[in-house]
C-alpha cells in the first residue's frame, strides 16, 4: 500500500501541509472560506514537529499491525479492507484515548473537550495525491 | 455425530474472537469458520456498556463491527448457545441445547467471569455484576421498576469507577468502597489515585478507601444497604460488585487442557492441546516486562491475543511477543493512562513532572536505562510514543530528561530511532 514519508532534510517548517490538511477536510470549496470559519475547522491531521533548524511533518503510518485498531474499544478504528487504510469514525468514538496509548507515533490529534478524536490521517480517501504531499513546496512530503 | 464440522471454530463473540476472525479471513477466505456465544448479540463492545447506561451512547452503538460483518466475512453465527463440553480426542463441542459442533481447529476466547466475594446478602435483587450486555439491560430494568436513590459500587477498578460514573450520570446519589488505599489501585499510584478521586467527588461520588464490604442487607429479597468493616452502614437501593475479573477457564479444564490461573498457552496461542487456541481474557498471557505469565485482562491484549492466534490457525507461524498491561482510563473527564509496571521495580529510576496547576502529571520508572513503566494523568497527548519506547525496550539514557519536561513529540527521539521508526523506501527521516 501506498504511504505518506516525511524527509527530514527537506521540510523547511512551513507548515503549508498543515495548513492544506484543513482545507481539504474543512468542506470548503475556498482557503478563504475555509478559514473565515474558525470555530469549526478540523484540526490538521499531518503535524509539524519544529526545534530549531530540525523540522519534519508526521501523520498516521497506515501501520501494518495497526495498534491503534486493536486497541480502539469502540469499533472506531478499522482498517479498510479494500485499500488498507487505518480509518477512524468520528460517530462511533467514545474518547477513551485507547489509541492515543498505543500510537507509537503519536499521530492522533485529539479534542479533550469535544472528547473524541478530532482528526487522523485518511489518506484524503486514497484515490488522490493526498493534500499535503501536493502542496509541499519543497517536496519534503512523498506518497509512494 | 457432529452435525456440522468446521474447519474453524471460534467460542466467543467479543475482542479476541473477532480479532481471529479478521485474521483468519486476511489468510484464508474459504476456509469454514463459525463463532459461538452464550450471548444473544451481535458483537458488542462491552467496556461501552456503562456509557450505554449513563445514556451517553444509543444501543445501537455499541456493535463493534457493522451489521453485515459475519455475512461479509463467511461466518456462521451460533448466538445465545453456550457450549457446554470441549472433547478434543473427537474434535467436538457439545453446546447447552445439545447440538454438537466438530472443528478442525478450535479457538477458546471465552474471556472473564466476574468475580463475587463472599458477602452475605449479594443474592438479594438489586445486586448486580456488570460486565454483560445482559448485566446492562436488568441494570437498566431494575432502575426503571424501582424506587433507586442511593447506589453503592464495591471495588474502585476501572469498571467500578466506570459504573459509579453512570449512576452518577442518572442523578443516583453514588457511593464506592474500594479495599485498598485508593481508587484505581492497579492503574494509577498515590499521586494520579487523589487526582482522579478528587474529580469523582466534584462529580458527586462519595469514595470509602481502605473500607471493605462486608454484608449486603436487604428486606423482602431487596437489598436496602451495605455495611462496611468501619460498622458503618451505607443506604442502597442497587448495589453493584465490580471487584474483578477472572479468567473463565472451566471449560477448558473440563477438557483436560493445562490451566493455571487462566488457560496457558504458548506464543503461538496454542494450548496443550494442538488443535485448540485460546486467546483474551480466558489465558494466563506472557508479560515481558516481568518475564513471567499472568492474566491481563486488556482489551488491546486479547485483540493482539486474538490475531495471533488467527493467523496460526489459519496455517501461518505467527509469533506472540507478549502483552503489556496497559490501561486509558477517563474518569469523569480526567484522562488518565498507565502502561507497564505501576510500582517502581527495585533499583529503578522514578523520573515525574507535575504542572504548576496540579492539573497534568506525569511518571516514568527506568530500570537499566530502559521505561518500565509510565503514568499520564490529566494530559495525555501522544502517551503512545512512551508505550512505544517501552515495547522496543529503547534504551533511553540520552534523552530521558526531555521526554519528562517538554511536550511529548517525536522530535525528543534521537535521529537514527525516528528514522528506524518512519522508515521506508528511501526515506531520510
Ligand atoms: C464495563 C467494562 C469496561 C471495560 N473497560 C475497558 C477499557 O476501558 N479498556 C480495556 O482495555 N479493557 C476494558 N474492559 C475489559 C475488556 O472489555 C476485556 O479485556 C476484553 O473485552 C476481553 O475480550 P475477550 O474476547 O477476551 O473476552 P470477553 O469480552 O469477556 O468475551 C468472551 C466471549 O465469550 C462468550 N462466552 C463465554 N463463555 C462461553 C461459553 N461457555 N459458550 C459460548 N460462549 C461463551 C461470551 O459471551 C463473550 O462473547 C472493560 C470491561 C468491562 C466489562
Ligand atoms: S494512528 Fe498510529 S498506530 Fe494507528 S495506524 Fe496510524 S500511525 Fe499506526
Ligand atoms: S478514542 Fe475513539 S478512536 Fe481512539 S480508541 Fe477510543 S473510541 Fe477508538
Amino acid at each position: 500500500m501506498k504511504r505518506i514519508y516525511a524527509k527530514e532534510d527537506y521540510c523547511i517548517g512551513c507548515r503549508l501541509c498543515e495548513i492544506y490538511c484543513i482545507f481539504q477536510h474543512s468542506g470548503c470549496d475556498t482557503l478563504v472560506k475555509a478559514f473565515s470559519q474558525k470555530d469549526c475547522l478540523p484540526d490538521p491531521a499531518v503535524r509539524v514537529e519544529e526545534d530549531g533548524a530540525i523540522s519534519f511533518a508526521l501523520q498516521c503510518r497506515h501501520c501494518d499491525d495497526a495498534p491503534c485498531v486493536a486497541a480502539c474499544i469502540s469499533g472506531a478504528m478499522t482498517r479498510d479492507p479494500e485499500t488498507g487504510a487505518i480509518k477512524h469514525d468520528p460517530d462511533k468514538c467514545i474518547g477513551c484515548w485507547s489509541c492515543v496509548m498505543v500510537c507509537p507515533f503519536g499521530a492522533i490529534q485529539i479534542n479533550l473537550e469535544k472528547g473524541k478524536v478530532s482528526s487522523k490521517c485518511d489518506l484524503c480517501g486514497g484515490d488522490v495525491m493526498p493534500a499535503c504531499v501536493a502542496h509541499c513546496p519543497n517536496e519534503a512530503l512523498v506518497y509512494e | 455425530m457432529s452435525e456440522k464440522r468446521y474447519d474453524y471454530l471460534i467460542i466467543g463473540n467479543s475482542t479476541a474472537a473477532i480479532a481471529a476472525v479478521e485474521a483468519i479471513r486476511e489468510v484464508d477466505r474459504a476456509g469454514t469458520l463459525a463463532v459461538v456465544s452464550d450471548q444473544p448479540e451481535h458483537c458488542y463492545c462491552s467496556p461501552l456498556i456503562t456509557y450505554c447506561l449513563a445514556g451517553k451512547i444509543p444501543e445501537e452503538q455499541l456493535d463493534y463491527r457493522p451489521g453485515d460483518f459475519y455475512e461479509k466475512a463467511h461466518v456462521d453465527t451460533i448466538l445465545g448457545a453456550a457450549a457446554t463440553e470441549v472433547k478434543p480426542a473427537a474434535h467436538e463441542v457439545v453446546l447447552a441445547d445439545g447440538r454438537v459442533l466438530g472443528y478442525g481447529k478450535l479457538l477458546l476466547a471465552i474471556g472473564g467471569v466476574p468475580f463475587v466475594p463472599p458477602i452475605p446478602g449479594c443474592d438479594l435483587s438489586g445486586v448486580f455484576t456488570f460486565t454483560r450486555h445482559e448485566d446492562m439491560r436488568r441494570v437498566q430494568e431494575f432502575i426503571d421498576g424501582n424506587v433507586v436513590r442511593q447506589a453503592v459500587v464495591i471495588g474502585a477498578g476501572m469498571i467500578g469507577v466506570k459504573v459509579a460514573e453512570a449512576f452518577a450520570h442518572l442523578g443516583i446519589e453514588t457511593t464506592v468502597v474500594e479495599l485498598q488505599d485508593r481508587v484505581l489501585p492497579l492503574a494509577l499510584d498515590q499521586v494520579g489515585s487523589q487526582m482522579a478521586q478528587h474529580v469523582m467527588e466534584e462529580h458527586g461520588i462519595r469514595v470509602l478507601t481502605t473500607a471493605g464490604a462486608t454484608s449486603i442487607g436487604g428486606g423482602s429479597g431487596k437489598v436496602q444497604s451495605v455495611t462496611l468493616d468501619t460498622g458503618s452502614r451505607l443506604p442502597a437501593q442497587i448495589v453493584v460488585v465490580a471487584v474483578g475479573v477472572r479468567p473463565n477457564t472451566a471449560l477448558a479444564e473440563h477438557a483436560g487442557i493445562s490451566v493455571n490461573r487462566g488457560i496457558l498457552v504458548d506464543d503461538h496461542m496454542r494450548t496443550s492441546d494442538p488443535d485448540i487456541y485460546a486467546a483474551g481474557d480466558c489465558t494466563e498471557g506472557f508479560d515481558p516486562l516481568l518475564g513471567e505469565t499472568r492474566p491481563i485482562a486488556i482489551w488491546p491484549g486479547a485483540y493482539m491475543q486474538g490475531e495471533v492466534a488467527g493467523r496460526n490457525m489459519a496455517g501461518q507461524d505467527d509469533g506472540y511477543v507478549g502483552s503489556i498491561p496497559m490501561n486509558s482510563i477517563q474518569v469523569c473527564g480526567l484522562p488518565t493512562i498507565s502502561v507497564g509496571l505501576t510500582t517502581p521495580p527495585e533499583g529503578a529510576e522514578v523520573l515525574q513532572y507535575k504542572s504548576p496547576d496540579g492539573k497534568r502529571y506525569r511518571k516514568f520508572f527506568i530500570l537499566d536505562n530502559k521505561i518500565v513503566g509510565a503514568l499520564f494523568v490529566g494530559e495525555i497527548d501522544r502517551a503512545g510514543i512512551i508505550t512505544g519506547l517501552i515495547r522496543d525496550g529503547k534504551d533511553v539514557s540520552s534523552f530521558k530528561q526531555s521526554l519528562i519536561e517538554r511536550d511529548l513529540g517525536l522530535l525528543a527521539l534521537p535521529k537514527h530511532y525516528r528514522k528506524h521508526m518512519v522508515s521506508g523506501p528511501g526515506i531520510e527521516v
